[in-house]
């Protein structure tokens, strides 16, 4: 059997595109790719989110940015199914999600990525996003089939290592990986099965800058077309990233808006952005 | 390069033909069919017979251990269970209630631990980690006091006895000479592993390991891990229960200890000491736990306190077991670096064995001590008479297993460091490799 690569290309993008079309349905049902609805959570007595409203539209990118202890990452377990909120609703594509396993948000079309790497240290990289394809491409929990006959995941996975620059480590452990290498492993395991709607929590942390910008270069390469909301700090990454900033502040969301107005919005230069904001300008003006 | 590992190194796009596996179930398969002719007397074909079970038995184990991450201190249950059901299938196909050949009673164990597996295995893999192990062991306790209870079934202290010789002989084959079920468990043996390896090759067995290795993140890439963890229980529930369907047609008699506490640590010990990280781990596990209970128990009444001894050795010095032994010196190998650790083996050897003699002669000497004082003060050991009155025996025992220990402390040091460098030369050698 020969292993040409360009004459199975064509035919990896047909359950791809299926898998697109499945998310992209349930996206226009309800308006909205995402959202959020009075969504509140307590840890014992103390609230980490206090009523939060969000609304994201299909393909817009959103970064949620905020002071340290904010709420930012709490947010993205309530929405991806880490913990069940307190109250309030979470919709992905209209259908109501909170409550559900994170296994069943990720069937529904919404994936995330975690601040902390989070991998398969004992896989090779190829091996980390077959698996990582597996359930979009159908194959379930199958008993009876070769891995190695997979043509459309194997085809999924090689073309996602091209995408975040790994396909030289194809065969290395995942802990083997540097660090930065590691964070976009991390990335493409988060889009390997497509999803429609993606969650990056602080995708660039712990990178340099030169590593930042790179690797922001890789992000808006493989999101293309897809909702993404992130969490970041760094704030020239987040005016040049994103169509719409929310600033949460101890667990409310301060404003939501374009990054022009939220610059402009005093509530927020008082709250939160005075210095940081500044900081931002530099940085976007820079580029 | 190794063509039996858990995660594979080389994976291709679509499937090549492999030489080396090819040559390497070939070789398998012809070891199974040449080993009665090389070992020819009743015990040793029946010791063949009995590996050929426990190697079935510790891969089914390891499915959970190495693969899964899920350490079972209950697998007994489901070997055990396999055996009554074979057993008792044995007794109605002799008396006529049942037909079915001899050749396919194994089946029923299968189906037996996969039907216990199905049930009790839902409510055991809920949780991963300790909560797993301590539901393991609650199972396993739970079957063993129900062995004391239900006599009818399990046969109390005389156990279950059946023929195998029931129902008309196929192509002349009767199972009355040990080496024709040596043969039926050659059979299952070798189906089996194929198949055990198989399914690591499967969807399936790949997101096992993605869950062995990291559960919360396998939920957010659409898996339920627990159906992930509960599918595999199954399955080597399944192969568990072939394992002990055999055991029932090798022995005729199955006795409540084969669900018991003692055996479940038994697959445990033995896969970890053949290696829980590589595929083939447990088949070197296997081999050497009925060369353990058979052939060392006859040599030593300590024999389980030396295993013990050589078990917390492993467990400090060798946490990879036996396979990642071989497979960490095949590396050093192919670069042509093993001449250099050379001498570093032969000493360490030497000093295990001078450690493992001083221990020895302490050991013999305490059991005698405990057990058969009446029998006179003085031991035989290596062609030694020790004296357990005598300072001298003691102080003798002594010396030489601290010098053993002293020896080997010191050749270790020195092999560590050598093993260090070459380890990294081979790193920076790949590392060369992959940027070319």
């Amino acid at each position: 059997m020969s292993t040409d690569q360009t004459t199975h290309a064509p035919a990896s993008r047909t359950p791809e595109a299926v898998h697109y079309d499945e998310s992209m349905s349930h996206i226009h049902a309800g308006g909205y790719a995402l959202e959020l609805r009075q969504l509140r959570k307590s840890f014992g007595k103390t609230e980490i989110i206090r009523g939060i409203d969000l609304a994201v539209r299909s393909g817009e990118r959103v970064a949620i940015i905020g002071p340290n202890g904010a709420g930012k990452s709490t947010l993205f377990n309530l929405i991806s199914g880490r913990f069940a909120p307190t109250s309030g609703d979470v919709l992905l594509g209209g259908q109501r999600i909170n409550g559900k396993r994170p296994f069943e948000i990720n069937r529904m079309g919404l994936s995330r990525s975690f601040q902390i790497t989070n991998i398969f240290p004992k896989l090779s990289v190829f091996e980390n996003l077959r698996c990582s394809v597996l359930w979009s491409l159908g194959y379930k929990y199958a008993l009876f089939r070769f891995l190695a006959d997979l043509r459309d995941a194997n085809d999924r996975a090689e073309q996602l290592m091209q995408m975040i620059r790994l396909d030289k480590k194809r065969d290395v452990l995942a802990m083997n990986l540097t660090y930065a290498e590691q964070r976009a492993l991390e990335i493409g395991i988060t889009i390997a099965g497509g999803a429609g709607v993606i969650l990056l929590d602080e995708p660039t942390a712990g990178m340099s800058k030169s590593e930042t910008s790179r690797f922001i270069e890789l992000i808006r390469e493989v999101t293309v077309g897809k909702t993404l909301l992130t969490v970041e700090h760094d704030m020239g990454v987040v005016f040049g990233l994103a169509d719409k900033i929310a600033v949460v502040v101890y667990g409310e969301v301060l404003a939501f808006d374009t990054p022009e107005a939220v610059r402009a919005n005093a509530k927020v230069q008082e709250a939160y952005l005075g210095s940081v904001l500044a900081d931002g300008q530099a940085a976007s003006a820079g580029h | 390069m190794s063509t039996i590992t858990t995660t594979p190194a080389t994976t291709t796009t679509a499937r090549r033909f492999n030489v080396g596996r090819w040559v390497t179930w070939t070789l398998f398969a012809i070891v199974l069919l040449l080993a009665p002719k090389v070992f020819t007397s009743n015990l040793s074909i029946s010791m063949l017979a009995q590996m050929g079970i426990a190697i079935i038995a510790c891969l089914s184990y390891n499915m959970l251990l190495g693969q899964g991450g899920m350490l079972s201190f209950g697998h007994a249950v489901y070997t055990g269970l396999g055996s009554y059901m074979a057993i008792h299938a044995l007794l109605r196909v002799s008396e006529g209630a049942l037909s079915l050949p001899v050749s396919l009673v194994p089946l029923v164990g299968g189906l037996a631990g996969l039907f216990f597996a199905l049930l009790f295995g839902y409510v055991t893999t809920k949780k991963a980690g300790t909560t797993f192990a301590m539901i393991t062991l609650g199972f396993g306790e739970l079957v063993f006091a129900m062995s004391l209870m239900f006599s009818e079934f399990f046969g109390g202290e005389a156990g279950v006895t059946a023929d195998r010789m029931v129902g008309d002989p196929v192509f002349g084959i009767t199972y009355g000479p040990g080496v024709q079920v040596y043969y039926l468990i050659a059979v299952y043996t070798f189906v089996s592993v194929a198949l055990m390896f198989a399914f690591t090759r499967t969807p399936l067995g790949r997101i096992l390991n993605a869950v062995r290795d990291n559960p919360e993140r396998v939920e957010f890439i659409g898996y339920n891990t627990q159906m992930v963890r509960y599918f595999a229980f199954i399955i080597a529930g399944f192969f568990a229960g072939i394992s002990g369907g055999l055991a029932a047609i090798q022995f005729e008699i199955v006795t409540a200890e084969v669900v018991g506490p003692i055996r479940s640590g038994g697959y445990l010990l033995f896969t970890f000491l053949g290696g829980a990280t590589f595929f083939f781990g447990p088949i070197i596990g296997g081999v050497l736990m009925v060369l353990a209970f058979v052939l060392f128990s006859e040599l030593t009444r300590a024999w389980l306190l030396y295993l013990g001894l050589i078990f917390l050795f492993m467990v400090m010095y060798a946490p990879g077991g036996i396979a990642s032994l071989i497979m960490m010196n095949m590396r050093v190998a192919a670069y042509g670096r093993l001449r250099e650790l050379a001498g570093s083996y032969i000493v360490l050897t030497l000093a295990s064995l001078l450690m493992l003699a001083g221990a020895g002669a302490l050991i013999e000497m305490i059991y005698h001590l405990q057990l058969s004082t009446a029998m006179g003060d003085s031991v035989k050991f290596l062609g030694l008479t020790l004296h357990t009155r005598e300072a001298l025996s003691w102080i003798g025992g002594l010396v030489v297993l601290l010098v053993g220990w002293g020896v080997f402390e010191g050749a270790r040091r020195g092999f560590m460091r050598r093993w260090s460098v070459i380890q990294t030369d081979i790193e920076n050698d790949i590392k060369r490799r992959e940027n070319a």
